[in-house]
């Protein structure tokens, strides 16, 4: 795993100084508010409803046990014992204090870690693929390209005042699990004919108020010319981006306006203006970085035990067979762990299951941990003859939900339950809806659907990309939930279309369940998934389900 | 151009040091409990007591009227985020509802 250089820790720690001095003169009066909330952001400490909020990133998602024990040790020692994961692969502290913060931020950089670009016009943390180095169906790693391309936009000089936060995801395999569709600039590993791998480059995608699936700027860009060729589209962006109309300033904006073909002849040109500057340290310092995300060395051993154990044992069967995923190792299983027991708040762990998930990782998974953007906790590297004892360990500690990809295994954004930017409430949605189709006891019928849940047009829950997606807003005083349906956010990328007038907080969990109640209707048969139903029927008969009395009036 | 009545206003903003809501109080302190608030019924005197809030940047952050409306214990509040200041988070039981 990359470890911090000299350099990197220098600077975080230089930083973490400059921040205690800032928050010691905003306490005693030198420092406004005003003069004081830039600051306070570049260090990703946030105001919120009911308290500050630090904001830590988890650069693509990537943990090892010493990371994950510490972020339990500030989860207990200045919050209240429970750390929030966030559909940007960052953990949240709901409940520091001001006096502290400098300390938790001390207390991250002992094990390599920072807030640093989690708020601000800046380039964000870099997501990827949370089965990156494990899955089965990948080309490479993203993780290297990933970390690269966060040592070059870490305190680029350029663009710390971009138009508006810029944010890059990466997946090393053609089927995409990191949103890439959704981000500003996207990148997709593929071959090409001569079978080389390179990336395919997606920009202007985004959520948000004004949704939009992401476009193919370029469909092959090999490897060793993506650092100018991002540096060239962020750059053009920089120049071209209205900073006149917050709402109109991110890149998705950009090339809508200018129009694909015309971002892409500045891009390339911008681009041929730079290669030749990029001289290969770039590439130098890469082969660097993916010697520290060499593949941990895979035992051989039989999974005879593991069979057994299946055969034997029907609550670890069911386990299996949604909570894993295919390895690239023989043997191996990649273990999502479910952060979404039912009823439980998605994306919450308390400080002592991240310190069981930090020892499960370093006994029994290579030492590796990682966070996937659906707020679920992944051990990519465990190998099957030891899944009966991580089960059993996760089981007794409430984290051996077997939800993943279920109905329950809901995103849900803090919503107006911590979040000043809200409209309304998204966890107890997320929670009802869970409780409730779980004492149907028909999750596992319904199949693989994924409900996001946002609480504000900000789209943080990622709801326009839900099979089911739910936005709570404020309808004159009152909390309002707006359904759409059929969005996607894979390779296949697609809006989900707004259903119709809204519903309240007590009508919105009948509505879900008449939707899922006319799906198990309509499906051809068990294999047909609720997204592919939908695709195949189209809005009208699931329209016909949320709004029955309209459909009365106009048969009437 | 006619303009809204004015309805009844209390000043809320968060703690500098803990980041919690905060309500202004008639004897010029801040209290965590929106009862002991002072409700403002009139326009003029809500700016002024808005601008002695802003004057205090080394104790409170974001100072804004609120909506509230009288009851037989003290101001409360009207709109649903406004409320949800008072108790904190509906997910824990953290927070002013939680006494703390
Ligand atoms: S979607 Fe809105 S309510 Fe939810 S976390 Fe983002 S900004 Fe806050």
């Amino acid at each position: 795993m990359y470890t911090y250089n000299e350099f990197d820790n220098a600077f975080v720690r230089e930083r973490v100084a400059q921040f205690r001095q800032q928050v010691e003169r905003r306490i005693d009066g030198s420092l406004t508010e005003d003069e004081f909330k830039p600051l306070r952001l570049m260090n990703g400490l946030y105001l919120q409803l009911h308290a500050y909020m630090l904001r830590v990133a988890i650069p693509y998602g990537t943990l090892d046990s010493a990371k994950m024990r510490q972020l339990a040790y500030l989860a207990e020692r200045w919050d209240k014992g429970y750390g929030h994961f966030t559909t940007r692969q960052n953990i949240q502290y709901n409940w520091p204090k001001l006096a502290d913060v400098p300390d938790m931020l001390d207390a991250l950089a002992d094990v390599g870690m920072h807030a640093i670009q989690t708020s601000g016009n800046t380039i964000r943390n870099v997501t990827a693929d949370h089965f990156a180095g494990a899955a089965a169906d990948e080309i490479a790693d993203p993780r290297p390209v990933a970390e690269l391309l966060r040592q070059w936009s870490t305190d680029h000089p350029e663009f710390q005042f971009l138009p508006r936060k810029f944010k890059i995801a990466i997946t090393g395999s053609p089927n995409d699990r990191a949103v890439t569709k959704a981000h500003d600039i996207g990148l997709r590993m593929v071959r090409n004919d001569a079978g080389e791998p390179g990336f395919e480059v997606i920009v202007g995608g985004g959520l948000g108020r004004t949704p939009m699936v992401g476009q193919i700027i370029r469909d092959f860009l090999p490897r060793e010319d993506l650092l100018p060729y991002v540096e060239a589209i962020v750059s053009v962006y920089n120049l071209l981006g209205r900073r006149d109309n917050k709402y109109k300033a991110r890149i998705k904006i950009t090339v809508a306006e200018n129009g694909l073909d015309t971002y892409r002849d500045l891009v390339e040109a911008r681009f041929a203006e730079l290669r030749p500057a990029f001289s290969g340290v770039d590439q130098e310092l890469l082969a660097g970085i993916e010697a520290e995300f060499a593949p941990p060395a895979f035992r051989d051993a039989s999974t005879d035990g593991y069979e057994a154990h299946r055969a034997a044992n029907p609550a670890f069967r069911a386990w299996t067979d949604t909570n894993l995923t295919e390895h690239r190792a023989p043997g191996y299983a990649i273990v999502s762990v479910s952060l979404k027991a039912h009823g439980a708040t998605p994306g919450d762990a308390s400080a002592e299951q991240m310190r069981v998930l930090a020892d499960l990782a370093e006994r029994f998974g290579h030492d590796e941990l990682r966070i996937s953007h659906e707020q679920n906790v992944i051990l990519p590297h465990v190998h099957k003859s030891d899944l009966p004892q991580v089960y059993a360990t996760l089981r007794a500690h409430g984290l051996a939900t077997a939800n993943i990809g279920l109905i329950s295994d809901i995103i849900a954004c803090p919503g107006m339950d911590y979040c000043a930017l809200a409209t309304a409430r998204s966890i107890p949605i997320a929670q009802e809806i869970a409780t409730h189709f779980d004492a149907l006891k028909l999750e596992h019928d319904i199949g693989p659907l994924k409900i996001k849940i946002s609480g504000c047009i900000n789209a943080c829950g990622h709801h326009h990309v839900g099979h089911i997606g739910i936005l709570g807003l404020d309808r004159a005083g009152v909390e309002n939930y707006q359904i759409t349906l059929g969005g996607d956010g894979t390779e296949t990328a697609t809006i989900g279309e707004r259903a119709g007038p809204g519903f309240s907080a007590d009508q919105i969990i009948p509505a879900v369940e008449r939707l899922v109640m006319a799906y198990l209707d309509l499906r051809d048969s068990a294999d047909e998934t609720f997204l592919q139903t939908y695709r195949r029927l189209g809005l009208t008969p699931f329209k016909a389900a949320l709004y029955p009395d309209q459909e009365k009036r106009h048969a009437a | 151009m006619t303009r809204r009545p004015f309805t009844p206003k209390v000043v809320t903003a968060n703690a500098l040091l803990e980041g919690d809501a905060v309500w202004l109080t008639e004897d010029d302190r801040w209290t965590r409990d929106i009862a002991d608030a002072e409700l403002i019924e009139d326009e003029a005197v809500a700016e002024d007591r808005l601008l002695f809030a802003i004057s205090q940047p080394d104790v409170v952050v974001g100072a804004y009227l609120a909506d509230a409306k009288p009851t037989d214990t003290g101001p409360a509040p009207i709109h649903f985020r406004e409320a949800f200041r008072t108790r904190g988070p509906s997910n824990y039981a953290h927070g002013k509802q939680a006494g703390e």
